[in-house]
């Protein structure tokens, strides 16, 4: 019972629990897991958002925050214009500083991932693409994997897939693992964020069984939304979501990434998130590679909070660019 | 595209944030308040420190045995006078002001209370001043509805009240004993801990401005020998204490057939008792809740964790990797979550009693978090392989230490946490709702929480069994502490 802290503790190289066998072992895995709490949860959430973060935390926080968005445009109405500025400002978000970091990638639906690959070529910033017949994944797997393929020829850097949530809520879970099992193979080394919907999932138990789901299945991220659903990221449902992750490093010593996405427009808002991160994953996830926000208009509010940290004065939304 | 971060890399984190002390506007010296005004007491001044750094904070002038009388007589002139056959609507109006001032200067109260007491400011902020803000609105929507309150048509007050309250929460305790009192239509004589006399003294001025008659408050700062002279004053009716058993018993024998009516709230030593089939990050943070609140200076925190054998290694690792986050240092800045011991007298008695764990076998886990060089400070500890008969289980250490036990089955649960002289709270954790019904009525304990801890609330009532004391504060029930009730039988 004498264990050391966290820090000092040699992370476990454990086994994958071979869980994955037959239906009724997944379900057995998932339905053991233990339940959450919601009232504690969102208290916890709360007692997070009192966090006070000013001065050179903020700076650091807000360029922090800045590299790890995903600068998202997932419209019908896209065109390759459209998907060529939006590159151009994940290159340089702020054309007056050139000190302002890159963003992780851009985030576009599959038939833009060419257009995004040619703007983007040699720079860090990434491509991510949403695929799976993205949002609602209702299709067959045969198309799921043509259109991430799809993605992956066309130069996507990264995929997005969506869960079946059908399946999941009638307690298919075998069919949602190999269906990411599936995707995870046509992926091969690109690395794969699973979209659990989690307003769909409607409780924060279901957001822990699909989070151990997609990891188990192979995804190195777990994504809260597509954006389209309301609600989307919450500080509690990423807060069960980190302690996935965390649990998951635990036992494999396979380290996964959190996204939330959807709902995160403002710095304040990021940083309650980055709070979330340092204090229940750990330090080790403020880090691009483990952590992304989701999101389009977050990046504009950030770069407005920068210049007013190095101002002194707030500028205004007409002092950064719209797209 | 992002790559994989090498291990070393430097890490975010907070930058100091600290809440400004020249808020607090704390003064060079302070008075008594006695009879509507500020005077001076003819005891010795004492010294108040600010445990965080070990400095002096202020000077106050404390009462002596001749100023308690006085006291008592301005309280007993206010009750005859005005209070005691004011309107119930009347008393409420200076209470709903009473509440409206504190929530007004909360930001000056939070500040106060952490410099003199050395919670942080979180929690000043927070917990303390919001929640005594709330016990006075609370009580002042019912001082005209006594006669709804299932007392009896007409219910009346006692008269005049002597209260003693600890160092663990000057603010809220003062609240607390004075809204209930004032609301049923006593008037109250009230010493506050010798160590944290100022908030209560900030609480003064604003009870001075809210148009409450001269002599209905009435506070003395001094140290123990005014308390006793105060609970032993023969123009007393009621006596209400918070503090140690130890004082507790003494006062319960000195009034021993008096006729003095009494209520106490003393220690306790709480089991959390979590299952195996419990929401796991959330027992984690209802146990730290319970035991690191506060530094641990919480009559009804829970010192003990009763963990289920088949999940205990696991639990504890996690324990252990969330008190490492845990925020240790200056009180007053926004993001400490542990702050100052009150006083080197307490510093003492907790680091004896931990030495006494070791040596009766017991295994120490401290967390590595860094510990200010100056100021009254103990870091977040937890023992493990501790058996029911080792003192760290048993006695009240009144800090930031936890006992951790170990039960096989409810039986066992339910014996080990009955098993203390004491029997002020309890938590029980399981997300099976049968499990929490049948918990919480085999436990000898006033307060029961299910998958939470120290939860306050003024409606809900708060009180202990055998050596915790007797009586409740809160709710419907706090208020017949402080009315005559003999005459309408056990209600």
């Amino acid at each position: 019972m004498s264990t050391a802290p966290t820090q000092s503790r040699p992370a476990p190289r454990g086994q994958l629990p071979d869980v994955a066998g037959s239906e009724q072992s997944l379900r057995q895995f998932l339905h053991g897991l233990p339940g959450v709490d919601p009232v504690g949860v969102e208290g916890r959430s709360a007692a997070l958002a009192t966090r006070s973060i000013k001065a050179d935390s903020k700076r650091r926080a807000i360029d922090l925050a800045i590299s790890m968005v995903d600068l998202t445009t997932l419209e019908g109405s896209d065109t390759a214009g459209k998907v060529r500025s939006l590159a151009a400002k994940a290159r340089r978000p702020d054309p007056d500083q050139p000190d302002v970091p890159s963003v992780a990638t851009v985030c576009v639906y599959p038939d833009m991932v060419a257009v995004a690959a040619l703007c983007l070529a040699g720079s860090s910033v990434g491509i991510a693409s949403v695929a799976t017949a993205f949002p609602s994944g209702r299709s067959n797997l045969a198309v799921k994997i043509a259109d991430t393929r799809l993605a992956i020829d066309s130069g996507a850097t990264e995929v997005d897939m969506v869960i079946d949530r059908g399946a999941f809520l009638s307690g298919h879970y075998g069919k949602v693992f190999d269906e990411i099992v599936a995707i995870k193979e046509v992926c091969g080394a690109t690395r794969l964020k699973v979209i659990l919907e989690t307003g769909e999932l409607a409780t924060y138990d279901n957001v822990r069984r699909a989070s151990w789901l997609a990891l188990l299945a192979g995804g190195d991220f777990i994504k809260t939304s597509t954006g389209k659903i309301s609600p989307a990221a919450t500080l509690p449902v990423t807060a069960v979501m980190l302690q996935a992750v965390r649990d998951f490093f635990e036992m494999t010593g396979r380290r996964c990434g959190v996204k939330p996405a959807g709902g995160i427009r403002n710095t304040k808002d990021a940083i309650r998130h980055l709070v979330a991160v340092r204090e229940i994953a750990g330090p080790q996830w403020l880090d691009p590679f483990y952590f992304r926000f989701g999101a389009s208009s977050l990046l504009n509010d950030l770069l407005m909070q920068r210049q007013t940290q190095a101002a002194g004065h707030y500028s205004g939304p007409d002092y950064v660019t719209v797209d | 595209m992002p790559t994989a971060p090498s291990s070393a890399a430097a890490r975010w984190d907070y930058a100091p944030a600290p809440e400004s002390a020249a808020i607090g506007r704390v003064r060079d010296r302070y008075q008594m308040f006695v009879g509507g005004a500020f005077v001076d007491g003819r005891g010795e001044d004492l010294k108040t420190l600010n445990p965080a750094t070990a400095e002096p904070l202020a000077v106050v002038s404390t009462a002596s045995p001749a100023d308690v009388d006085d006291a008592v007589r301005a309280a007993r002139g206010a009750y005859d006078g005005v209070w005691g056959r004011m309107s119930g609507a009347e008393r409420g109006k200076s209470l709903f002001r009473i509440a409206r001032g504190i929530a007004e200067r909360a930001r000056e109260l939070a500040v106060v209370e952490t410099l003199d007491n050395g919670k942080p400011i979180r929690e000043s902020r927070d917990v303390d001043v919001p929640t005594a803000s709330a016990h006075f609105f609370y009580h002042a929507g019912w001082a005209d509805k006594m006669a709804h309150a299932g007392y009896g048509p007409d219910p009346r007050p006692l008269g005049v009240v002597g209260q003693v309250i600890p160092w663990n929460f000057p603010m809220l305790m003062a609240a607390w004993k004075i809204a209930p009192a004032l609301a049923t239509g006593n008037t109250v004589v009230i010493k506050p801990a010798e160590t944290t006399p100022l908030s209560i003294l900030v609480l003064a001025e604003i009870i001075a401005d809210s148009d409450l008659p001269p002599g209905v408050v009435n506070i003395l700062p001094g140290a123990g020998d005014i308390g006793r002279e105060l609970v032993n004053h023969k123009g007393i009716d009621k006596v209400a204490f918070t503090g140690s058993t130890e004082v507790g018993k003494q006062i319960q024998t000195s009034l021993a057939g008096t006729g003095r009516k009494l209520t106490l709230e003393l220690g306790g030593k709480a089991a959390n008792i979590v299952f195996d089939d419990a929401p796991v990050d959330q027992a984690v943070e209802g146990i730290i809740n319970g035991i690191f609140f506060n530094q641990g200076h919480v009559c009804c925190a829970g010192s003990r964790l009763l963990i289920q054998e088949s999940v205990a290694d696991e639990f504890v690792a996690k324990l252990q990797a969330r008190i490492t986050t845990l925020r240790l240092g200056d009180p007053m800045d926004k993001n400490t979550d542990i702050g100052a011991i009150n006083s080197a007298t307490q510093l003492a008695r907790v680091r004896e009693l931990t030495a006494i764990g070791d040596a009766e076998g017991a295994e120490r886990w401290t967390s590595p978090c860094p510990v200010p060089d100056r100021g009254y400070y103990f870091p977040p500890t937890l023992f493990t392989n501790v058996t029911q008969s080792m003192r760290i289980a048993r006695d009240e250490i009144f800090g930031p230490v936890l006992a951790v036990l170990t039960f096989r089955t409810p039986d066992e649960a339910v014996a080990k946490a009955n098993n203390t002289p004491y029997g002020l709270s309890a938590g029980i954790w399981t997300e099976k709702g049968s499990r929490i019904l049948g918990m919480a009525a085999a436990m000898r304990a006033g307060v029961v929480w299910a998958n939470t801890f120290n939860r306050f609330d003024p409606s809900a009532a708060f009180g202990g069994y055998k050596e915790s004391g007797f009586g409740r504060e809160g709710g419907r029930a706090g208020l017949a502490a402080y009315l005559d009730t003999d005459d309408e039988g056990a209600r």
